[in-house]
């Protein structure tokens, strides 16, 4: 049985409904990670989640056990929020304890629990201060003491890194990690940023307009994506989504599209599914990943089959380490990501290799994968 | 009386500086000049103000009408001086203040934290009571006082002034809190904390500033005020403002003008003791929640 369960939840405000039929299950020790664009209703679910929003209709349950109209202290949960939320008024220690206070839990087991969570995140030198004398990175880690402290089912993190500078949110999802895999208490993540959700998760939500578009492994959501909008917003330079057009021969199944330098180019299909072969002379969108497409000395050895085209190079962009490659592939911009020494210069025709494993095709008006 | 800060000053010349002094010194004198006739002439003997110059400084130096003005000027029928009626105004003034501010905050914290279906209009409504004047609820008030069995008692003018100011107290607490951050309520709850701890251990302690704000403002306000004093006090409980009125406007014997002067100061030295204690506070709560910070 699994430890959340999300059991088709809809949630209204007054005849708008946001979020329509949710079902989740999340195991025991789980990093579910709920990502979307703003405006999604990842932060709603979450509030329903802790009890700080109710449910429409359907039910939310933990440990077996209905949260529908449970007090949000009473679902043994705890959360960490995008702002923090220190009490400004108390000192990290006071903040830490608050909730256990709150439950009636007596001031020398207080206190032995605070000294092991301030031990467990190097927060001991800093439990007399005020949460106004914390820069960004330490009131991140009294935020999670505060929620650590009370050994909770659940933890609920509503964007927590996102206030912090590019720099210390990196090593603040290290530790996340570290954390979770020391403890193996399951969590429940939001966030709108797509690598966060990549590393962070053992499994991803994707959502968008008030429904999960998909759930699955970090992996499953990067490979195969289910529709247009996962494929788009997983991905960084996000996925070159290319029209194209669908031709079986006696040679196997091609995707015809024009380049930069030639009107018709034919792709060939490593392992064609039978929908695809039921697209034959139909449009179809070819989802290619930057990495996919790259110098042919670049070229994944392992792949079944890789296709060599001649293109035009638009523009180059040097990242130190990668150098990304524009140019034109049925008609869009194409990103292909090359080594940092690839020989490319803007204007000339070099040959890219395309691997036929990682391309993706979608059926342009479902928007759903064809798989 | 807030704290100025030279760094956003505009420089400027320095005869454009000598000319802003000097208006600066004019206007100041021009408004303690009232205050300093009072102080004058509450320390000379009555013989030198009937004889002519107001004013001039003493020639002889007496506390006397502040004495006799606090403790034998005849105020009424009675020989008692101000004090009696300072002590009711004090017995108003602190339970007055106190209520209305904390039931102001409460106000603050529903209407802003626990929404509820028309707490917008239910607060716009609240606004009216900033605006009605003080003769309009004389007559109502009159008859809830009766009704209550606390007309003429301290408890009753408690109520009138804790009615009246919370209009105002409701308005600050709420506009205060309204840029609360929520997420510090969702997380107390979270941590279990209920309606009434949430609002006594998280949401009063911050809120400093605006405290202040609200305990000036309804103390001027209820210290100085005369017609609900006039109106709905008797006797025992008439404050300090009506005494004085009594002290100063009595028809009967000689006009002892230090000791109007001298009881004047007296009843106007709480607030400005209030201001100068918790001025500097009053401009920065004010400002508080109308700028972002």
């Amino acid at each position: 049985m699994s430890f959340l369960k999300i059991n088709n939840a809809t949630k209204s405000y007054g005849s708008t409904e946001v979020l329509h039929n949710i079902d989740i299950d999340v195991q025991e020790g789980e990093f579910l990670v709920l990502v979307g664009p703003s405006g999604c209703g990842k932060s709603t679910l979450l509030n329903m989640i802790a009890g700080l929003e109710d449910i429409t209709s359907g039910t939310i349950s933990i440990k077996g056990q209905a949260m529908n109209g449970v007090h949000p202290s009473k679902r043994n949960i705890a959360m960490v929020f995008q702002s923090y939320a220190l009490y400004p008024n108390m000192t990290v220690g006071q903040n830490i304890t608050f909730g256990l206070e709150m439950h009636g839990i007596a001031k020398p087991e207080r206190e032995k629990a605070m000294a092991q969570v301030a031990e467990m995140l190097q927060i001991k030198p800093l439990l007399n201060r005020k949460p106004g004398q914390l820069s960004g990175g330490q009131r991140q880690r009294v935020a999670m003491g505060r929620a650590l402290v009370r050994d909770p089912d659940v933890f609920l993190f509503d964007e927590p890194l996102s206030n912090l500078d590019a720099k210390l949110r990196v090593d603040m999802r290290t530790e996340i990690k570290k954390l979770h895999q020391k403890l193996g208490t399951t969590i429940v993540y939001v966030t709108h940023d797509q690598i966060e959700a990549m590393t962070l998760s053992t499994r991803i939500a994707v959502m968008n307009g008030g429904y999960v578009q998909q759930l699955g492994t970090p992996k499953e959501i990067y490979d195969s994506p289910a529709n247009l909008f996962v494929a788009s917003f997983m991905g960084s330079p996000s996925m070159n989504l290319v029209p194209a057009k669908v031709v079986a021969n006696g040679d196997g199944i091609f995707a015809q599209l024009p380049t930069g330098l030639s009107d018709k180019v034919n792709l060939k299909f490593s392992n064609p599914t039978e929908a695809l072969k039921g697209f034959d002379q139909k449009e179809i969108v070819l989802g290619i990943r930057p990495e996919a497409i790259t110098d042919p000395d670049g070229a994944d050895q392992k792949a079944n089959h890789v296709e060599q085209i001649m293109n035009r190079v638009i523009v180059t962009e040097p990242a130190g380490s990668d150098t990304y490659v524009m140019s034109s592939l049925g008609g869009k911009d194409c990103n292909a990501r090359m080594r940092a020494d690839a020989q490319v210069v803007a204007g000339q025709d070099v040959p890219f290799a395309i691997n036929m494993d990682k391309a993706i095709p979608f059926d342009p008006f479902s928007e759903l994968r064809i798989a | 009386m807030s704290v100025a800060s030279t760094d956003n000053a505009i420089s400027t010349g320095r005869i454009t500086r000598a000319f802003i002094y000097l208006m600066l010194i004019l206007f100041a004198t021009f408004y303690l000049l009232p205050f300093a006739i009072m102080v004058i002439n509450s320390v000379k003997p009555l013989s030198e103000i009937n004889g002519g110059n107001m004013m001039a400084l003493p020639q002889v130096f007496t506390l006397e009408p502040w004495f006799k003005a606090w403790s034998s000027a005849q105020i009424g029928i009675e020989p008692t001086g101000l004090k009696p009626y300072f002590w009711n105004s004090l017995k108003m003034v602190f339970p007055a203040v106190a209520i209305s501010t904390v039931l102001g905050a409460l106000n603050g914290y529903v209407l802003t934290k626990w929404r509820f279906k028309g707490d917008t209009i239910l607060f716009g409504l609240m606004l009216f009571a900033c605006f009605i004047p003080f003769q309009i609820v004389l007559i109502p008030m009159a008859r809830v006082l009766g009704f209550l069995n606390i007309a003429g008692s301290t408890p009753g003018l408690v109520l009138v002034h804790v009615v009246y100011g919370l209009g105002f107290t409701t308005l600050y607490f709420r506009n205060y809190y309204q840029v609360f951050p929520t997420e510090l309520i969702r997380a107390a709850q979270i941590d279990g904390a209920g309606f009434f701890r949430i609002f006594w251990r998280i949401m009063l302690p911050s809120s400093g500033p605006i405290i202040v704000v609200s305990v000036i403002w309804q103390f001027t306000n209820i210290w100085n005020d005369f017609l609900f004093g006039a109106s709905f006090a008797d006797l025992d409980s008439q404050p300090m403002t009506v005494a004085l009125n009594n002290l100063v406007s009595a028809s009967t014997g000689v006009k002892e003008y230090n000791v109007h002067f001298a009881g004047a100061i007296l009843a106007a030295l709480p607030t400005l003791l209030v201001y100068i204690v918790a001025g500097r506070y009053f401009v920065r709560g004010l400002m508080a929640g109308s700028v972002k910070g």
